[in-house]
């Protein structure tokens, strides 16, 4: 497999800040990357460049195996973007959206019309393709954009934050879309500040922190990466704490952390399955009711916790200044 | 949304139609036009904007000041027409910065820089969509100038050139204010610094006043202001022959000095505006 978006040693740097220092990225055709990271990590810069919009300051970047800088028309022939917000115009009809991209790009009037047509009607948009998109709910507006992205049907797709601000039934709805689309071919660059997004859509995952890669793999490669399963339970009477503690201790690895606000005992484990029924048992005997137990793989989460020394904490403020701009 | 087997976006893609570079950067302006005149029709503000404010100024002007005001020769209202005309039309050319500035902040901008466009075709829609708009607004200032007592003497010909002057001289500015709408890209600080900008500069002209009265270096700065060689050059088209004109070269041809104005602007801020748009970045 040939790689579709390939990116070295990219550096841009805001008034001497790097925003992106020295990236690498390779995505393969017919997979989806996920570029995750808190706001700031270089996301945006790293698909702005890739997508034309901004020149790097030092690297090289090819996108279809065209060079960004030396053929950026070629590059821009080939690809779809679509942005951390909705970049629809308002006041124009979800119709008329799309058919001045298709105008745009050199659709001519009857195919950009049928084209138009063909897209609202596969994201659901039909019924509301006459109306302004100001009239739009947010999931409208986001699938409108997404349908700008693919008028021409392009082979690389670049989607940047597609589900930022969404509610999760909207969301939901956007990764059925998303999953769809890859299974035609389309190689596609995701980034997200969402954990389970990339969790759930991307077949490799580059992570991302100051404009650097701080990890890479698969959802599951990162996930061991920050050691095995757990358990975790919550007893019903706090008073039984400890001998919750001493059951999980026999099966833990390590120590046995508890939370006291939840009164959640947190175990290590080597050997899931067989390990959470010797805890049961161990439960069982001692007569210890639990509230709630279960075994928990590492979420993404920890693995940024454990990567990054810091959660994958967002700057709210920037964020709703970007929806504010939005509106 | 239904589910199929094969890619439902990938299937029946439709194919670009081939066309020269020329010919793409003139469907790609149309596009953009068409889109923008689309807009004339949804957004009330900026009908009310481009319908009734000019109206309005005629209005106020003729009967407020034009009760106070005495020009020799001339019915006060005939020579307001020439200079509110030219005012009117620049103010006009704000719609052009503001749109621009709101593209970019709303991220439609950047569509449009992803998308394998001609690169000046946003820009050249733009202005070119906003000489509709001062179509629009000079027809309506026409028909209500005709109301108040203006008159065409000298020949529709002679008043129609006169009109393509003023568009002209307006579609310079706005290439001005593409620029300065990239520069800065919010619409509310466009149209404030615009206001800032135009106010002095229509005022400090033959616009409203004759300047004969004016202290030293206002009537110096009014006698080379564009504005009053593009305000004399309607009043001479449309033969509202008022009070003898100032002596001064920029006066006594209005027409040349107002084209070599546009001239200028535009070899300056078209290449400008076309390399702040490719700046131009929403964050």
């Amino acid at each position: 497999m040939t790689d579709v978006i390939e990116a070295r040693g990219l550096v841009k740097r805001y008034k001497g800040v790097a925003a992106l220092d020295g990236l690498d990225l390779s995505v393969p055709e017919g997979t989806i990357m996920g570029l995750l990271g808190p706001n700031g990590a270089g996301k945006t810069t790293a698909v702005r460049i890739l997508t034309t919009l901004l020149d790097a300051d030092e690297g090289t970047a090819t996108v279809a195996g065209i060079d960004v800088r030396q053929d950026p028309a070629g590059v821009r022939s080939r690809i779809g973007l679509s942005g951390q917000y909705a970049a629809v115009d308002e006041y124009l009809t979800g119709q008329e959206n799309l058919e001045m991209v298709g105008r745009l790009y050199k659709l001519g009037g009857k195919q950009a019309k049928a084209r138009a047509r063909v897209l609202l009607e596969r994201f659901d948009l039909a019924d509301a393709g006459n109306r302004p998109a100001k009239t739009y709910s947010g999931g409208m507006r986001r699938r409108l954009d997404l349908a700008g992205a693919l008028v021409i049907a392009p082979p690389v797709l670049f989607l940047d934050e597609p589900t930022t601000g969404l509610d999760p039934r909207s969301r939901i709805g956007m990764w059925d879309v998303i999953r769809e689309l890859v299974s035609g071919g389309t190689t596609l660059l995701l980034t997200t500040q969402y954990l389970e997004e990339a969790d759930r859509l991307a077949d490799d995952i580059v992570v991302i922190d100051k404009g650097k890669i701080i990890a890479q793999g698969t959802a599951d490669q990162l996930k061991s990466q920050v050691g095995g399963e757990r358990i975790e339970l919550v007893v019903e009477d706090s008073s039984r704490v400890d001998d919750a503690r001493q059951v999980l201790a026999a099966v833990a690895v390590g120590d046995v952390s508890y939370d006291v606000q939840t009164r959640r005992l947190t175990a290590s484990v080597q050997g899931g399955g067989a390990a959470l029924q010797q805890a049961l048992r161990g439960l069982d005997e001692a007569g210890v009711v639990a509230l709630d137990v279960g075994l928990r793989r590492p979420t993404l989460d920890d693995v940024f916790l454990t990567l990054t020394g810091h959660g994958a904490e967002n700057d709210e403020t920037d964020n709703s200044q970007k929806a504010g701009a939005a509106r | 949304m239904t589910t199929t087997q094969a890619s439902p976006v990938r299937d029946g893609a439709p194919q670009p139609i081939e066309m020269g570079t020329l010919q793409g950067a003139l469907s790609d302006g149309l596009a953009i036009a068409r889109r923008n005149v689309i807009k004339i029709k949804r957004v009330p503000d900026l009908l009310v904007f481009t319908l009734l404010s000019p109206i309005m100024f005629i209005l106020l002007f003729a009967y407020v000041f034009g009760s106070a005001i005495d020009i020799p020769g001339i019915n006060y209202r005939e020579f307001l027409i020439g200079g509110i005309f030219a005012q009117t039309v620049i103010f006009g050319a704000t719609i052009t910065g503001a749109g621009l500035a709101e593209d970019v902040q709303k991220g439609i901008m950047d569509r449009f820089r992803s998308l394998p466009m001609s690169r000046a075709a946003v820009l050249v829609g733009r202005t070119a969509s906003d000489v509709i708009i001062n179509v629009i607004t000079l027809v309506i200032m026409s028909l209500t100038g005709l109301l108040v007592g203006w008159r065409i003497r000298d020949g529709i010909g002679k008043a129609l050139l006169g009109f393509l002057l003023i568009l002209a001289f307006a579609y310079a500015v706005s290439w001005v204010m593409a620029f300065i709408g990239l520069l800065v890209p919010s619409p509310e600080v466009v149209n404030n610094a615009s206001f800032l900008f135009i106010f002095p500069a229509t005022f400090i002209a033959n616009t409203f006043v004759p300047t004969d009265n004016f202290p030293t270096v206002l009537k110096f700065i009014a006698d080379w202001n564009p504005v009053s060689a593009v305000t004399q050059a309607g009043r001479n088209a449309f033969g509202n022959v008022g009070p003898p004109v100032r002596d001064v070269w920029s006066l006594q041809h209005p027409v040349v000095y107002t084209l070599l104005w546009i001239a200028i602007i535009l070899a300056i801020f078209v290449p400008l505006a076309v390399r702040q748009f490719k700046k131009a970045a929403s964050r």
